[in-house]
C-alpha cells in the first residue's frame, strides 16, 4: 500500500502532464465532424438512389410495354399463354411464368425449410462443440458455391438419378431436378440463420426446462424452437426470396418452355429464366419481347417485396422477448 | 415464523419484515405430494462427496445430511462450491462438459449419481428455482402446465385445477387469476420468481432446490418469497443457496457454511449464527470476510 503523500504527488504530476502538448481547437473538431457526416450521408444516398433508379427504370419500361399495340394489360395480368418468341401470334399472359416460378420455389422450400431446421436443431441442441465448430463453416462455404455449379449438378446428377430410379418421364429438363438443386442451394441459409436464432435463446430457458424433467428433445421442440420462432421464420422467408429470384439453376436445368403445369417431371420456364433468354440475344433491343422482360421483372420484384413485407409483419406480431 | 436467529441477526436498516405482507394461506390439495417420510428424517445424504469441473476440484469431501420438510441454507463466499453442490442434487451438472463426481449422494437412500439413475424421474422429484427468474416466453398458464404436460396426459379440468393449486401454493393466484392466458413476461420480477416456484411445484416434487432465488429481486419481493419458503416448508424439503446471511438466518432451520470447496460447518441455524464452533464460520457470519 502506498502512503497518502505519494498518492497525492502522483495525482498532481498526472494533472500537470495532461495539460502538455498542443490543444485541438473546437473549430478543427467541428470541421472534421462535418466532413465525416457529409461522407456518411453521401454513401447512404448513393445506395438509396441506385435502388430507386432501378425501380424507376423498371416501372417506366413496364409502362411502355403495356402501352404497346401487341399487348394488353388485361391479358398480361390474367392470361395463361406466354409465347413471345414462337408462332405468328404473340401472347403475353404472365401466369405460366408465375406458376413455373412458384412450382420451383415450392419444391425447393418443401425440401430446404424442414431439413434446414432439423440441421439447425442438431447443430444448436445436439452436436458436441467440436462437431459444431467443424460443420458451421462448411455450411457457410456451401452458401458461397456459385449457383451455376448447382445448375449443372442438377443436369448431370439429379436429373439422371430421377430418370433412372424414379420415373422414365423425367426428361433432360424438368422442374423437380431444378427445384431440388435450388433447395440444396438455400439449405445453408435456413440452417445457418435458424441455428443463430436457436443459439440466441438464453441458456436459462433450457435449464428451466431440463430442471422440470424435459428430455433434450422436449426442450428443443417445446421451448427452444417456439422461443426462436421469429428468427426461424425470418430465415425461411429469406430462403424463399432467394429461391424466387434464383436464375442460373433454373435457366440450366428447368428448360425454356413456358406453360402452366403442376407436374414436377415437366419442363417449365421461370420468370428469371425468361429474362436470361431475352437478354442473351434472342430478341431485338427495344422490341416488344425486350420490353416484356422488364414487365416480368417488375412482377417478380412485386412478389419478393410482398413477401418481405408479410415477413416483417409476421416478425413484429410473433417476436417473443426472452426476458 | 421468525424464530430465534432473526432476533439477533436481523439488521432493521436494510430488511423489511416478511410479516408486512399478508399472504393467503396456500391450498395444497393436488399440487403437493404426501411427504415421503416423517419430517426431520434424512432426505438427502452426502458422504465424502467430491466434485470436479475438468481439473478443478470444486467440492472436497462433503458429508452432510439434509432433513425432510425443513429449510437448509448453504452459505459461503462466491466460488465456494455451494451452487455446484446444489446442481448435483438434480444432476443439472450432467450437461456441463467435464463435470464429474465421486463419493456418495443419496435421496431417500437411493444413489443420485448412478449412471443408471433415471434423470427425468429424479428431476420430477427434485425441483429447482434459479437465481434469475426464467419463465418461458409463454402464457402464465402454459408455464405452470409445462412440467405436468411433460409427464402425464391430463383432462383439461384436472390440469386447470393443478395450475390453480400450484399458483395458490406459490401465493400468486390472486394476482394472476384474471390473466392466466397473458404472457408470463409481463409479470414483475418477484411475480416471475413466484411463477417459477409454482412451475416447479406443479410437477409434484419432494425437494425444492433454490439457487439464490432472491438475488435479482427488490426487498419487498424478497420478503414475499421468504415468507413463501417458510410456508412451503411443511410440504417440501427445501435447500436454498444464498449470499445474504440475514436471509439464511430468517428462512432456514439448518445452515451449512462452505469455504473453498469444503464444508466448514453444518448445524442448526441458531447455532451457526450465534455460537459457531469454527473460527472461519464466525468470521464469515459476522461479516469479517466474504
Amino acid at each position: 500500500m502506498q502512503n497518502a503523500a505519494a498518492v497525492s504527488t502522483a495525482a498532481r504530476s498526472a494533472a500537470a502532464a495532461s495539460r502538455r502538448g498542443t490543444a485541438r481547437s473546437r473549430a478543427a473538431r467541428d470541421g472534421t465532424e462535418r466532413v465525416i457526416r457529409g461522407a456518411l450521408l453521401g454513401c447512404a444516398l448513393l445506395s438509396v438512389a441506385s435502388t430507386f433508379t432501378i425501380l424507376v427504370i423498371l416501372l417506366a419500361q413496364t409502362g411502355q410495354f403495356l402501352a404497346m399495340p401487341e399487348v394488353s394489360a388485361w391479358e398480361f395480368f390474367t392470361g395463361t399463354t406466354w409465347s413471345p418468341l414462337l408462332g405468328a401470334e404473340k401472347h403475353f399472359g404472365i401466369w405460366p411464368l408465375v406458376t413455373g416460378t412458384m412450382l420451383i420455389t415450392a419444391i425447393a422450400a418443401a425440401f430446404a425449410l424442414p431439413v434446414g431446421l432439423v440441421v439447425a436443431i442438431y447443430l444448436s441442441e445436439y452436436a458436441p462443440a467440436r462437431v459444431r465448430t467443424a460443420l458451421k463453416p462448411v455450411l457457410e462455404i456451401l452458401a458461397g458455391i456459385p449457383t451455376v455449379v448447382y445448375g449443372f449438378f442438377a443436369l448431370t446428377v439429379i436429373t439422371p438419378f430421377l430418370h433412372d430410379h424414379v420415373s422414365e418421364s423425367f426428361g433432360t429438363y424438368n422442374a423437380l431436378g431444378a427445384g431440388i438443386a435450388v433447395g440444396i442451394m438455400i439449405l445453408p441459409i435456413v440452417a445457418s440463420l435458424s441455428e443463430d436464432a436457436l443459439r440466441a435463446v438464453p441458456r436459462s430457458l433450457r435449464d428451466a426446462s431440463s430442471a422440470l424433467g424435459s428430455t433434450r428433445f422436449d426442450t428443443s421442440v417445446k421451448v427452444v424452437v417456439p422461443a426462436a420462432l421469429s428468427g426461424i421464420v425470418a430465415s425461411w422467408l429469406l430462403a424463399i426470396t432467394r429461391a424466387l429470384g434464383e436464375t442460373m439453376i433454373v435457366a440450366l436445368a428447368a428448360g425454356g418452355l413456358a406453360h402452366m403445369t403442376a407436374n414436377p417431371a415437366d419442363e417449365l420456364q421461370t420468370m428469371t429464366a425468361y429474362m436470361v433468354q431475352i437478354f442473351l440475344g434472342d430478341a431485338p433491343a427495344y422490341g416488344v419481347e425486350y420490353r416484356s422482360s422488364y414487365a416480368v421483372a417488375t412482377v417478380l420484384f412485386a412478389m419478393t417485396l410482398g413477401l418481405t413485407i408479410v415477413g416483417n409483419l409476421f416478425l413484429r406480431a410473433f417476436r417473443e422477448e426472452y426476458e | 415464523m421468525n424464530a430465534g436467529p432473526s432476533a439477533t441477526m436481523t439488521n432493521p436498516a436494510n430488511t423489511s419484515s416478511p410479516n408486512e405482507i399478508n399472504l393467503r394461506k396456500p391450498d395444497f390439495q393436488s399440487a403437493a405430494p404426501a411427504p415421503n417420510g416423517a419430517p426431520d428424517e434424512v432426505a438427502i445424504r452426502a458422504d465424502k462427496f467430491d466434485g470436479w469441473y475438468g481439473e478443478f476440484h470444486a467440492l472436497k469431501g462433503i458429508s452432510l445430511e439434509i432433513p425432510r420438510c425443513r429449510v437448509t441454507a448453504f452459505i459461503g463466499p462466491s466460488g465456494c462450491g455451494k451452487s455446484t453442490f446444489l446442481r448435483w442434487m438434480n444432476r443439472m451438472n450432467d450437461s456441463i462438459v467435464g463435470a464429474r463426481a465421486s463419493g456418495t449422494l443419496t435421496l431417500d437412500g437411493e444413489d443420485l449419481l448412478s449412471r443408471t439413475r433415471d434423470v427425468v424421474e429424479l428431476r420430477r422429484n427434485v425441483g429447482m428455482v434459479f437465481q434469475k427468474p426464467n419463465p418461458f416466453p409463454k402464457s402464465i398458464y402454459d408455464n405452470v402446465a409445462f412440467g405436468p404436460r411433460l409427464h402425464r396426459s391430463f383432462r383439461s379440468s384436472d390440469l386447470d385445477e393443478l395450475v390453480e393449486n400450484s399458483l395458490r401454493a406459490a401465493a400468486l393466484w390472486d394476482e394472476v387469476k384474471d390473466r392466466l392466458k397473458s404472457s408470463a413476461l409481463g409479470l414483475s420480477g418477484g411475480q416471475q420468481q413466484r411463477l417459477c416456484i409454482a412451475r416447479a411445484i406443479a410437477v409434484g416434487p419432494e425437494v425444492l432446490l433454490m439457487d439464490e432465488p432472491c438475488s435479482a429481486l427488490d426487498p419487498r419481493s424478497t420478503a414475499s418469497i421468504e415468507q413463501l419458503i417458510r410456508e412451503l416448508e411443511a410440504q417440501y424439503t427445501i435447500v436454498i443457496v444464498t449470499h445474504n446471511m440475514q436471509q439464511a438466518a430468517r428462512v432456514s432451520d439448518r445452515t451449512a457454511f462452505f469455504f473453498e470447496g469444503s464444508l466448514i460447518e453444518c448445524g442448526d441455524t441458531d447455532e451457526i449464527f450465534t455460537n459457531p464452533r469454527n473460527k472461519r464460520t464466525e468470521d464469515y457470519v459476522s461479516g469479517r470476510f466474504g
